[in-house]
């Protein structure tokens, strides 16, 4: 068995049903101020992406202040994830087991019932969370990167028109890659029931701990005192 | 000499073309309409060309722009660059002539090229914000601009600029204005040479052809037409002295085309793009019906419990 997984702030409250404490007020404001931003960010780019849908610039105030407001929307989001980065990196550390839990993949997708323990003993993050969370990482910096060599209003003069080309087809696609990673993330969450609450009230049911994040759960409770429910 | 245009009546006319003429419409689906209007183009002589910058001022004096006074950079341009004030510049090299070691001062006038397949129109995200004429004029509609910059990825001649003030891209417009009510355009009525010439495109290639075979019983046995293949041909064209060697009249590009990455961003990847997006999207749905959602049992809640308060 591997090191304890747990982080400041989680905890384990005695209680029927048990909780766990998952994520912090800060981590879960961190998050939303990201996903806000991700989300307008995805409305404004895709307006200018495709013809058919121009017509979500209304949303931003028109062609002008959506092609005006992206740029910075993405300054905030870039900065914001840094934060989320810091706080998760640790934690999302690519392990042999996650090799083993994305091959077996269908597995989990197909039969929620397995008790195979590679596929139920998992840490805070399963390979998946952690598809998604290095996913975001790499393709937020190829995007403000890229974002930055196009954005004319301030940068025009410090590359050239073919670094731009280059650049704007990077940013398209590393925009539609990430949009794509961001419909897994939700949908994870939707399906699986339970995590949402992971991320708003900031606590989860023992019962989901013991069910997706075993090794969490275990960890939490033999690493620190479990503590009586309130 | 080529017979100028007749000076335009003083008496409104209705404009020869507009909305009922585009054949192209930036981010839109158009129908173009059955006929198109027999296409115009304007023809600069490079060899005729004295450099007195007068489509220059005239440029600025029709189109209303005041050009900030610059600096003196040791060199004939000005402004050193197009601008979104100057929609054309005399762009002045000095080459020697290899084979003849004479010094020959090579002025073109630079601007946009209405070209027949328009790279900025196709980059263009804004519906309306630029348009093609039948009569193959390329025009910006400023009202749609949102000032991306796209059209400047697009152009293969570098010429749109992007105003700091208002945010919206400018180049040359070919006076459509002008054209419209049945006159040429600011620089060529202003040209002292007729370096500068106006007319129907096929008007243009046989005065042009009549220039070549003058150009070439003096010596210039390379003089010919500039109307690049690559872009489906060009509604501004240049003669050339040397047209072996474009690229020395200050870089104009030898075999101008649509960046094949301006391509790959407007074409495949809109589609792929979208397609990806949907299917990520329609793969969870799918999922969700046929796996229903992923709940924690009973069983589970129990076990954290056992779990929780340890070993009895």
């Amino acid at each position: 068995m591997s090191a304890a997984e747990i982080e400041p702030g989680e905890a384990v409250h005695r209680g029927d049903p048990v909780t766990v404490d998952r994520y912090t007020v800060g981590a879960r404001i961190n998050h939303w101020i990201t996903a806000t931003c991700l989300v307008l960010l995805a409305l404004s780019g895709l307006a200018l992406f495709h013809p058919t849908l121009f017509f979500l610039t209304n949303l931003f105030g028109g062609g002008q202040a959506t092609r005006a407001i992206h740029p910075w929307i993405g300054v905030v989001l870039f900065f914001s994830f840094a934060g989320l980065f810091l706080r998760f990196w640790r934690l999302n550390l690519w392990k042999g087991a996650d090799t083993t839990w994305l091959v077996r993949l269908r597995e989990v997708l197909g039969n929620r019932d397995n008790e195979d323990p590679d596929l139920v003993e998992i840490g805070k993050y399963n390979a998946g969370q952690k598809v998604v969370f290095w996913g975001m990482s790499v393709l937020i910096v190829v995007l403000i990167s890229s974002g930055l060599a196009i954005w004319d209003q301030y940068f025009a003069d410090y590359t050239t028109i073919e670094q731009k080309r280059l650049a704007v087809l990077v940013h398209s696609l590393a925009a539609i890659v990430i949009i794509c990673v961001w419909i897994v993330h939700v949908y994870a969450a939707i399906w699986v029931r339970g995590t949402i609450n992971a991320m708003t009230r900031g606590r989860v049911t023992g019962g989901w701990a013991w069910r997706h994040h075993r090794k969490w759960l275990r960890d939490l409770v033999t690493g620190k005192p479990a503590e009586p429910a309130e | 000499m080529f017979p100028p245009l007749p000076n335009p009546t003083t008496q409104p006319v209705p404009p020869k073309f507009g909305q009922q003429d585009l054949i192209r419409r930036s981010a839109s689906t158009i129908t173009p309409p059955a006929t198109r209007q027999t296409e115009v183009a304007k023809l600069i002589d490079v060899s005729k060309c004295i450099g007195c910058k007068a489509c220059q001022s005239a440029c600025l004096e029709w189109n209303d722009l005041r050009q900030e006074v610059g600096f003196n950079h040791g060199v004939y341009d000005n402004p050193l660059d197009l601008t979104p004030e100057m929609f054309t510049v005399m762009r002045f090299t000095e080459w020697v002539n290899p084979d003849t070691q004479n010094l020959e001062w090579l002025i073109r006038k630079d601007g946009c090229m209405h070209c027949e397949d328009p790279g900025c129109l196709k980059a263009c995200p804004a519906p309306g914000a630029i348009v093609q004429y039948s009569n193959g004029i390329v025009d910006f509609v400023h009202e749609n601009c949102i000032g991306c910059g796209y059209c400047v990825k697009g152009c293969p001649f570098n010429i749109p600029r992007i105003s700091k003030v208002d945010n919206k891209a400018y180049k040359c417009t070919l006076c459509s204005d002008r054209i419209a009510v049945g006159q040429g355009p600011a620089c060529q009525k202003a040209c002292p040479t007729q370096a500068i010439v106006f007319g129907t495109k096929e008007d243009m290639k046989t005065w042009a052809d009549a220039r070549i075979k003058d150009l070439k019983s003096r010596g210039f046995q390379n003089a010919g037409l500039y109307d690049p293949p690559g872009v489906s041909g060009t509604h501004v064209m240049y003669v050339l002295h040397h047209a072996d060697k474009p690229e020395i009249y200050a870089d104009l590009p030898a075999n101008p085309r649509i960046s094949p990455i301006v391509e790959l961003w407007k074409g495949l990847t809109r589609y792929a793009g979208l397609t990806a997006m949907a299917a990520f999207a329609a793969v969870g749905v799918l999922h969700h019906l046929v796996m229903g959602p992923n709940r924690v049992t009973r069983d589970d809640e129990q076990n954290a419990k056992r779990l929780a308060e340890g070993p009895p």
